[in-house]
């Protein structure tokens, strides 16, 4: 029996809404009890005193690209579970947008393996909703649920065919799986680097409007109401989209929203002089949007904020800002920059943790995401208030293409555990 | 006077004296270039390549024969069939001329933002000859010098610019530019063809071209690309031709003493009659590839005067 006893810590519940003092005990990898007042008697009990930081549920991040198979030289399950427990990130539920896809058993398998060897942090994967992620013919979705898929999608490439789309969203719900779609119609984003408006045309970059967003989520509802399936959106981005996802939730439909750390915090103007590392999918919004989506998120329709952690490498984009990839890497910034909208005001930190932990646990049906007896000890420990400039060398991802490169941030973890056992441990 | 700058990669940057010290030392070159005898050894040891990566005989050759009559040593390479198709970034293309320490590097490129790039990676300095849809910022001081020289002015002045806007780096440079000399712009063409959010750019818009060129001063047209007209922008041709092409009747709604405009290449019969460009009375479309010459060395005067140019007594001294 191995036992950890975590002393004066500010414990954030975002089950119960709370933020106070107390002290966790953890037995045999489980969160053991929550103890708020007087710390128990220190008995020969390890002890850690948390010294009045932080220590909340680990992050459950939706939507991490880990580039096995095919391009591990981006990003492996080591170097992504590395940068995941330095973030905070105790679970990463994995996209299929690999080379090849995560499209068959064989691959999963394979995917699975790799995990448990390799990563700090707990891998959840995804699999592809249909063969290739080409929208044309359905994957082994019964299959893949017994090898351990958690949901399906086909990430950024939208199914286009209604019927297809229709027929995996039956098929999925007879099996009771979650769908997760990318809400962009594709004859409108298909080649965008910006969104549309002045500062697009200034820059003279191919661009988008937003309406792209919203059209995509009306379809994508239509077909979730006419089928009944449970389904995920990726990400919510701007204003546009808002009153559709309303009107699904209002109307009952199974529907959970998410949003990129990167929408929440960045907007178009960043992406002036060319950096193509403000280069994500969809694009960057304007400032309106942003605020939008952030108090979308804060009255709860958006449900998630995730990472998108994309990992590129130097190549992909040391380019032209409209050949530049997209997509930008996030596991170990997602914290401090979500520290950003509660130093702000914004947001407070249990309904943060709602977003970032609890909520996403609950979509998949996970035991996580709660500081409560029973739940797994995956905890994170954190300073929200240290101030410090992130260099992106000194990310342990392979990839080093984060947008917040030399920004003042604030937010650091202190440790972080997994199944009871220490994973991470940062200088204070 | 020196350029401020390092590198002229667009107006945005440009501030009004930077562009009138540009217009005036222009002024001189066309003199000049209409002597005998037109060399001078203003760039005289120094390397000046022109990389295309996106081909243009006009542009190409009027940055060469700017550099050869400046006396600087040119060399032109057409990007397009070389580099990029072996897949190596622009980056290390940078990288690998810039070992070869040119002076001056003149690029165009297909992608906007790419000359910006370019130009953080190299030593030298780089003069932007059209990037993407951005900005083409030698074609709008060309334009403003044929204005200057044709109306005296380039304040209070009226411009239409007709076209295909969406797509034009020649209407961006040219609505940052004349905006900055406090000229009124009027943008002028299909609501297709309009990018988004271009209201904001302190123009007036018109769909109906007789509304927007009456009583302008200069009418300014745009080419429009083949690949526009397959019905995704515009209907047709001739439906085009019909509603915006300038011809005489539209051009009847100008001032009297309106001039036409083109960056050319231009399409006869498609975005202007053949009759107009031709009139030597309205069109001052040849003088603007003469003028192009003349701002083109003046710019590159500018841009290198700002350097320490070594004299050069040879290597072996």
């Amino acid at each position: 029996m191995s036992e950890l006893l975590l002393i004066g810590a500010r414990i954030i519940d975002p089950e119960a809404g709370t933020d106070r003092l107390g002290s966790v005990m953890i037995r045999d990898g489980l969160i053991a009890e929550v103890l708020y007042g007087e710390p128990p008697a220190p008995g020969r009990v390890e002890t850690i005193d948390c010294g009045g930081m932080c220590l909340a549920p680990g992050i459950i991040d939706i939507g991490v690209k880990v580039c096995e198979p095919g391009e591990r030289h981006k990003e492996s399950f080591r170097s992504a579970g590395d940068a995941a427990v330095a973030g905070g990130v105790t679970t990463m539920v994995i996209r299929p947008d690999t080379e090849p896809a995560i499209d068959s058993p064989e691959t999963l398998e394979f995917v699975h393996r790799r995990a448990v060897d390799d990563s700090k942090a707990n891998v959840l994967p995804m699999a592809a909703l249909t063969k290739g992620r080409k929208g044309r013919e359905m994957a082994e979705i019964g299959f893949l649920q017994d090898a351990g898929a958690v949901a399906f999608t086909d990430c950024d490439a939208v199914i286009e065919n209604n019927k297809v789309f229709g027929r995996c969203l039956t098929y999925a719900n007879a099996l009771g799986a979650l769908v997760m779609g990318h809400v962009q119609e594709p004859s409108l984003s298909n080649g965008a680097a910006a969104t549309s408006g002045p500062l697009a045309t200034k820059l003279g970059l191919p661009a988008v409007s937003p309406i792209a967003e919203r059209i995509q989520l009306e379809r994508d509802m239509a077909i979730v109401e006419a089928t009944g399936a449970r389904y995920h959106i990726d990400q919510i981005s701007c204003a546009a989209a808002l009153p559709a996802l309303k009107r699904a939730k209002d109307a009952g439909l199974r529907v959970t929203a998410g949003a990129s750390i990167h929408h929440l915090t960045l907007n178009e103007f960043d992406i002036e002089g060319y950096p193509t590392f403000f280069k994500v999918k969809p694009p960057l919004r304007g400032e309106s949007d942003r605020v939008a989506v952030v108090t979308a998120l804060a009255d709860g329709l958006i449900d998630i904020v995730s990472s998108m952690h994309t990992p590129q490498d130097e190549e992909s984009k040391r380019q032209p800002f409209e050949a530049a990839a997209s997509g930008a890497v996030g596991l170990e910034t997602l914290l401090p920059a979500a520290m950003q909208l509660v130093h702000a005001g914004m947001i407070d930190l249990p309904i943060l943790w709602q977003k970032l932990s609890l909520n996403p646990a609950r979509l998949l049906g996970l035991p996580a995401g709660r500081m409560a007896a029973g739940a797994p000890a995956d905890l994170v420990l954190f300073d929200p208030d240290k101030p410090f400039v992130l260099d992106r060398e000194t990310l342990r991802s392979k990839s080093k293409n984060t947008p917040f490169d030399g920004r003042r941030m604030q937010g650091r973890v202190l440790r972080c555990l997994v199944g009871g056992k220490q994973m991470f441990e940062g200088n204070s | 006077m020196a350029f401020s700058a390092r590198h002229l990669l667009g107006i945005e940057q440009l501030s009004v004296p930077d562009i009138q010290s540009i217009l005036d030392l222009a002024d001189q070159y066309v003199d000049f270039n209409r002597k005998a005898h037109k060399h001078s050894d203003a760039l005289a040891g120094l390397t000046q390549i022109n990389m295309f990566f996106e081909n243009s005989t006009r542009t190409q050759a009027s940055f060469e024969i700017a550099g050869k009559r400046l006396g600087a040593d040119v060399m032109s390479m057409a990007m397009g069939a070389s580099s990029l198709s072996k897949g190596e970034t622009l980056i290390d293309t940078a990288l690998t001329l810039n070992a070869m320490n040119p002076d001056l590097l003149v690029v165009r490129h297909p992608h906007s933002g790419a000359v910006d790039l370019l130009a953080q990676k190299v030593k030298c300095a780089v003069l932007n000859a059209g990037d993407g849809r951005h900005e083409h910022p030698t074609q709008a001081l060309l334009d403003a010098l044929t204005i200057r020289r044709a109306k005296g002015r380039l304040h209070r002045l009226n411009v239409a610019i007709c076209g295909d806007i969406a797509h034009s780096r020649v209407a961006r440079s040219n609505i940052f530019l004349l905006g900055k000399m406090e000229s009124r712009i009027r943008l002028v063409g299909p609501k297709t063809l309009m990018p988004a959010g271009i209201d904001q750019f302190g123009v007036e818009i018109y769909d109906d071209m007789a509304e927007g060129l009456k009583d302008v001063d200069v009418v300014m047209m745009l080419r429009l690309q083949k690949e526009r007209m397959d019905g995704a922008f515009i209907p047709s041709e001739r439906e085009y031709y019909h509603r915006w092409g300038l011809n005489a009747e539209k051009l009847s709604n100008a001032k009297d003493d309106a001039i036409v405009m083109h960056p050319g290449p231009m399409n006869r019969g498609v975005e202007i009659d053949g009759e107009i460009a031709d009139d030597i009375r309205r069109s001052v479309i040849q003088e603007q590839v003469e003028m192009g010459v003349a701002v083109r060395m003046a710019a590159m005067d500018l841009l290198m005067r700002g350097r320490s140019v070594p004299q050069n007594k040879g290597v072996l001294v």
